[in-house]
């Protein structure tokens, strides 16, 4: 089968591979027939995530067709159409069973601070990804969802990841109605985060970035403010003046490792990885947010250390929530906020790549070239 | 600049998820009482181990699945195993040596390509058809200067040497 197939930083290329095999009882195999490239891909594609081995295949965002299932599955049939979701969990350790699916602990030998994700390096557990014609899905029975018949493709592909990381980002927030949220970084995330903020009856969304493209496109698609950091002195103290002096009464990180604006970050984060990736956005989140306020991170870091002013976190009596979505959790209210045309997620789509050009489309996305926003590759077998 | 707040109420489903509980802890957790069982859990049946997988120090046994995309092999391999031997996921002598083997794992990505009769086409692995397509003005640039610095280079390497033979 057709795959993608990691072979260094800022190196890939789409290669033959083995067809993935059920391994055990619980597993599908699934023919995808769309998988986007996430912007936390690019931690990987960058080489800033330990134990990212040459070979592996990337994509956590992933829908298609079940083709095969292990003996215990009793869920899904061969033939359903499925939402992926890009954990992987169990559904009976202590975790899954308090809904906590990213945080699964039978997922993930390899490390314990996450559970298993599709694509995600040996440090989520190894799994190969949904860029590829088939994959292996582990625990097929907790959580693969079908498709309803209603929904469009390209939105069903989008709850893989980008829709509920954006919702949890919000819901994190712990938004009060007519609370003042910004959200740094305008990708995909961060435009859905915006997006959703207004679900929770936010009443100013203010999103910042770099790219004047990105901002333009939010500010349509999430009816929010949108600013340029290029643009300003220092966005702390912009968010300061704008909030009264008084400070965001929440800020959301929806960067992460790849975060530009700092020099001192970029150099000692993504240059001469000293720490695990560039805390940028954080930084300015922890500083922008009011006394007693909330910050939300859905950002993705590596598993060592950053440079945050914590002792403002302290002072300033904040509560910090983060985690990997639980997707599985939020998928049924997320399907009604489709149904309802409350959330158009594939109005984010921009690019759509065969999966044989995927060096090109990561190259796009990385480089922020033709306006991308977000990238959904479609392998040979799609059309079967 | 702009500080007023405005009415967003005619936003489609503006409000509806708001919810006064949404305080810390819900509703992210339901909590159960499980976490007091600690790893007492009925677990899923136990996936074969068919390939090599390392383990985290700070768990007492493999989990019930397993990826097993790419195995430790080779000189990164050593280096990965001893990262999990060693270290738990709490010191840099885990996290550093990985990353160590993940460069070196590249060289060797190299070396199989070639082993394998295989040239690896680096112009296109890095996109760069993309980058003629999206971004020409900078790519000639950035290649007009490369081609600069290697003649200069070469030039006072060249005089260099005539002058030690001189």
């Amino acid at each position: 089968m057709l795959a993608m197939n990691y072979r260094g930083p800022r190196r890939v290329r789409a290669d033959q591979k083995p067809l993935p095999e059920i391994l055990h009882p619980e597993d599908a195999i699934v023919r995808v027939t769309r998988s986007c490239i996430c912007g936390s891909d690019l931690h990987l594609y960058h080489g800033l995530v330990p134990d990212t081995r040459v070979g592996t295949t990337f994509g956590h965002e992933f829908i298609g067709v079940v083709e095969d299932i292990g003996a215990s599955v009793q869920n899904l049939k061969v033939g359903d159409n499925v939402i992926v979701p890009f954990n992987v969990a169990c559904g009976k350790c202590a975790f899954c069973k308090q809904e906590l699916y990213g945080n699964c602990h039978e997922s993930n030998s390899q490390a314990t601070a996450v559970g298993g994700i599709f694509g995600y390096s040996h440090t989520a557990g190894g799994y190969d990804g949904g860029q590829a014609e088939y994959v292996r899905v582990p625990y097929a029975d907790v959580g693969p969802t079908v498709i309803p018949d209603w929904m469009d493709h390209d939105d069903a592909v989008l709850l893989t990841d980008v829709v509920p990381t954006g919702y949890q980002a919000a819901e994190m927030g712990g938004i009060k109605t007519g609370d003042t949220v910004v959200i740094f970084g305008a990708g995909p995330v961060g435009i859905l985060a915006a997006k959703c903020a207004w679900l929770f009856g936010v009443g100013r969304v203010i999103v910042i970035d770099h790219l004047d493209y990105r901002l333009e496109f939010v500010k349509k698609y999430a009816q929010c403010e949108a600013y340029n950091f290029k643009e300003m002195e220092d966005p702390v103290m912009f968010v300061k003046q704008t909030t009264d002096w008084f400070g965001a009464d929440v800020c959301i990180d929806c960067v992460g490792a790849d975060a530009t604006g700092d020099a001192l970050q970029t150099i000692t984060g993504k240059k001469l990885m000293l720490q695990a990736g560039s805390a940028t956005a954080l930084h300015w989140a922890i500083n922008s947010v009011k006394k007693g306020g909330i910050v939300s991170v859905v950002g993705v870091y590596g598993p060592t250390d950053n440079l945050v002013p914590i002792g403002n976190v302290l002072n300033k009596g904040l509560t910090v929530r983060a985690n990997q979505a639980s997707v599985k959790r939020l998928l049924p209210r997320l399907i009604e906020h489709i149904r309802a045309g409350r959330l158009n997620p594939k109005g984010i789509i921009t690019h759509r790549v065969p999966l044989e050009e995927v060096a090109d489309a990561y190259h796009i996305f990385s480089s922020k070239l033709d306006n991308c926003i977000k990238t959904v590759l479609i392998p040979p077998s799609a059309k079967k | 600049m702009e500080n007023t707040t405005k009415d967003y109420t005619h936003i489609n489903g503006w409000g509806v998820d708001a919810d006064p509980k949404n305080e810390p802890t819900y509703p992210m957790k339901h909590y159960n009482g499980d976490d007091h069982q600690r790893l007492n859990w009925v677990r899923p049946p136990l996936q074969k181990v068919t390939v090599e997988i390392l383990k985290s120090k700070e768990r007492p046994y493999l989990t019930a699945v397993l990826g097993t995309s790419v195995p430790p092999s080779g000189l990164s391999g050593v280096i990965r195993r001893y990262a999990f031997k060693n270290f738990s996921e709490n010191e840099y002598g885990h996290w550093l040596p990985l990353l160590l083997a993940d460069r070196i794992n590249v060289v060797e990505g190299m070396i199989d390509d070639l082993k394998h009769g295989h040239i690896p086409n680096i112009f296109a692995e890095k996109g760069l058809k993309a980058e003629w397509k999206f971004n020409r003005k900078s790519f000639v640039t950035k290649i007009a200067t490369g081609v600069v610095l290697t003649g200069m280079v070469l030039y006072f390497n060249q005089k260099r040497k005539k002058a030690l033979l001189d």
